[in-house]
């Protein structure tokens, strides 16, 4: 038998898992998994992000893949879309480079300038 | 918690069931393994969505793709191109929504726009065998408030404010029904929950029980609680499978959590119960039938007083309500009574369940506040009429109710419009019919129904509505007199008066419901022996117009009994003879001139 207590552990534990399927706000991590971005090595990209947000236990994170950007030559290319629509474009993206957008920007906001766009540095 | 980045909803409603939407999701088990995907992307089985037209449905989130009649052999595209590449295969994307280039999200299509889903809310989003998912959108949460915030009577009192009715058919204030039952001073008292959905064309109960059967027991027990019973069953019929396990699953899940049993949630509150099942017969839906069947005798009903509230399961104070009208009760719980009767029209609250089929484009299930338009639900959310063809009258209600014809489509539908038009709510049943269609035929069908379904135990409804059933079918043949018109509105007044139950006191609705708003077609079949419609087999006859004829005989090339002569050689234009053709319509289908008429 369950108590109160434990069927709201439960509910929260379960939102968690499946909240993606409500309308709710979420950060949306972006992959460019088009033939050019998988040659680059976008899937490994893809399993890193994946792993680092289970790892970290972060919520309310959506990951996506999307089709070819156009800029083939700086895959693989990573977006990251905050709750307010601001866009953030990673490039030449690798799995550690993946494991420190997790930490750095989604985990505490802190966007890793030196992997976005050269002329941004 | 694993981290999945996608969830790929299927539904698993009897209907995309049907079109093997089971064989889907194995494949897709199959596939994702293959590819390495099952530790990112989930698969679920879910409820119903409701776009059963367009079945089998699967949803894909986080981005809320909507793909529609998906085939097993799909599935593969489906993974290589959306899983893998992120791109949205557009070919299975729904046809009829007016998606802009990046919306494809489940909530932008017409047909999900206008409605508001509130007894509909799991179904489609939750996988229905697993309780938690339930329990993540604030399921046992209303329960949870009522054992541990309310007194009995201030349940009681919410419902009542809430302006909840029945969503059966009757429309009887449901919080009223349970005062009167918790007034009752009794030891034992019972509450049942009514899922015999036996009017044809309505699947609102089953998709419920299907999609969530666990709001139907977190009502059930708040219900208990309400009006001081310990025990309650839920009759569902044999004939929904898929219902049925789902159910049983969710009540072996909710004792395994302690929200069923001798101490629920260790509040001391005691509540149990089990399902019966029914062998299909229309009258268990009704409600003093449906206690006796419980009881374990033959499905029969009985007079009432004593209401069920006084008398009812072994002569004890029992509760009945449909499953649509327990799957609102904990949302008026959670969100008050406020909240829900800021919802439909003055007497009608909240929203209703349709389940929409005849000549409409989207068949399937909607979910729409009272006081929407019929216009809206069947050109808005339906999709209007295949072929373009006109709309002629829509049929609610089922065999206890009647036609609302085109000249009322405006109509916001609520209890009271539609008694006021001389149909009813009903369940939901709501049949579309278009030009084609002939309205005696539509109450024979109708009639034909209740002859079949009649108990027999009472005279006016087993022989009254077969002497009616005979009157409609000789007119149908073109032999039908004036006076039968008059002795079909005198039967059905009697029939109504003197039945002993509903089935019987209702049977007659779509007779008179017809006679009021297309009597002349009535006319057409018996005085000039023609069916307006043109659907009346037995008055139709087949004639080439001469002039319109193009000589290509293609009609007496496709005549089975060579019924059809003329010549293409010799210029000899083609006739019909009557007395060999059997109205199969093969020549009128193949003309490609439409020089054949009917």
């Amino acid at each position: 038998m369950k108590t109160i207590a434990e069927l709201e552990a439960i509910r929260k534990r379960t939102l968690d898992e499946i909240s993606m399927r409500t309308d709710e706000e979420s950060v949306r991590i972006v992959i460019g998994m088009a033939t050019c971005g998988i040659a680059a090595g976008a899937r490994t990209v893809m399993t890193a992000f994946l792993d680092e947000i289970q790892k970290r236990n972060i919520h309310n994170v959506h990951v996506s893949a999307t089709g070819c950007i156009g800029v083939c030559r700086l895959e693989p290319i990573v977006d990251v879309i905050d709750k307010d629509g601001n866009k953030t474009t990673y490039v030449h993206m690798t799995p550690e480079k993946a494991a420190k957008v997790v930490v750095e920007h989604i985990a505490n906001g802190k966007i890793c300038v030196e992997y976005t766009l050269p002329e941004n540095k | 918690m694993q981290f999945f980045r996608s969830h790929i909803l299927v539904c698993g409603g009897t209907g995309c069931t049907s079109s093997d939407s089971a064989k889907i999701i194995e494949e897709l088990d199959k596939l994702l393994v293959d590819k390495k995907l099952d530790k990112e992307i989930k698969v679920v089985q879910t409820g119903c969505f409701g776009l059963c037209e367009q079945g089998p449905i699967m949803v894909v989130y986080p981005e809320g793709t909507m793909y529609c009649k998906v085939k097993v052999t799909d599935v593969a595209e489906f993974v290589e191109e959306h899983l893998i590449k992120g791109r949205i295969v557009t070919r299975l994307l729904e046809k009829s929504s007016d998606v802009k280039d990046g919306e494809y999200a489940i909530e932008k299509s017409s047909f999900f726009k206008k409605q508001l889903r509130i007894a509909l809310r799991n179904c489609g989003v939750i996988n229905p065998e697993l309780i938690d998912e339930y329990i993540a959108f604030d399921g046992y949460k209303a329960l949870i408030k009522a054992l541990t915030e309310m007194k009995p009577d201030e349940i009681i009192e919410t419902i009542k404010k809430s302006g909840l009715r029945g969503r059966g058919g009757g429309g009887y204030p449901t919080g009223s029904k349970w005062e009167f039952a918790a007034k009752q001073d009794n030891d034992q008292k019972y509450v049942c929950c009514n899922a015999d959905e036996g009017d044809p064309g309505a699947f609102m109960d089953r998709s419920v029980l299907e999609g969530d059967p666990h709001s139907i027991i977190e009502a059930m027990i708040i219900a208990g609680y309400a009006i001081g019973a310990n025990y309650g069953f839920v009759y569902v019929r044999a004939e929904y499978p898929i219902a049925v396990k789902r159910l049983q699953i969710a009540i072996e899940q909710a004792r395994e959590y302690g929200l069923l049993g001798d101490n629920i949630l260790g509040t001391g509150v005691k509540f149990d119960l089990e399902i019966r099942l029914g062998a299909g017969a229309f009258v268990c839906g009704e409600e003093t039938a449906l206690m006796t069947s419980i009881e374990g005798k033959r499905g029969e009903p009985r007079v009432r007083p004593p209401y069920p509230a006084e008398k009812g399961l072994w002569q004890k104070p029992t509760i009945l309500n449909n499953v649509e009208t327990l799957a609102n009760i904990p949302m008026i719980l959670l969100k008050g009574p406020e909240w829900f009767a800021s919802m439909g029209t003055e007497k009608s609250k909240g929203t209703k369940v349709f389940a929409i089929g005849g000549k409409i484009n989207n068949t399937g299930l909607v979910e729409i506040p009272m006081g929407t338009t019929l216009r809206e639900v069947i050109y808005d959310i339906g999709g209007g009429i295949p072929g373009g063809k006109k709309f002629k009258a829509a049929q609610t209600g089922g065999p206890s109710g009647g036609c609302i014809p085109a000249s009322h489509i405006d109509t916001p539908i609520d209890y009271e419009s539609l008694i006021e038009l001389g149909s009813m709510m009903g369940s939901g049943g709501l049949i579309v019919m278009d030009e084609d269609t002939c309205m005696v035929d539509i109450a024979k069908f109708f009639l034909e129904f209740t002859v079949d379904e009649s108990c027999g135990k009472c005279t006016p409804c087993r022989l009254g509505t077969r002497r009616m059933m005979e009157i409609l079918d000789k007119i149908t043949k073109g032999r039908g007199k004036m006076s039968d018109l008059d002795e079909l509105e005198t039967l059905a007044r009697d029939i109504k008066a003197a039945s002993l139950c509903a089935l019987g006191q209702t049977a007659p609705n779509p007779i008179l419901s017809t006679l009021r708003y297309f009597r002349d077609e009535y006319e057409a079949h018996i005085r000039d022996h023609r069916c307006p419609a043109g659907s009346c087999k037995s008055l139709l006859s087949y004639e080439v117009t001469e002039d319109k004829c193009i000589r290509c005989g293609l009609c007496a090339k496709n005549c089975p009994v060579n019924a059809i002569t003329g010549s293409k050689k010799d210029e000899i234009p083609f006739v019909v003879d009557q007395d060999i053709c059997i109205k199969c319509g093969v020549c009128y289908q193949k003309c490609p001139v439409d020089a054949i008429t009917k």
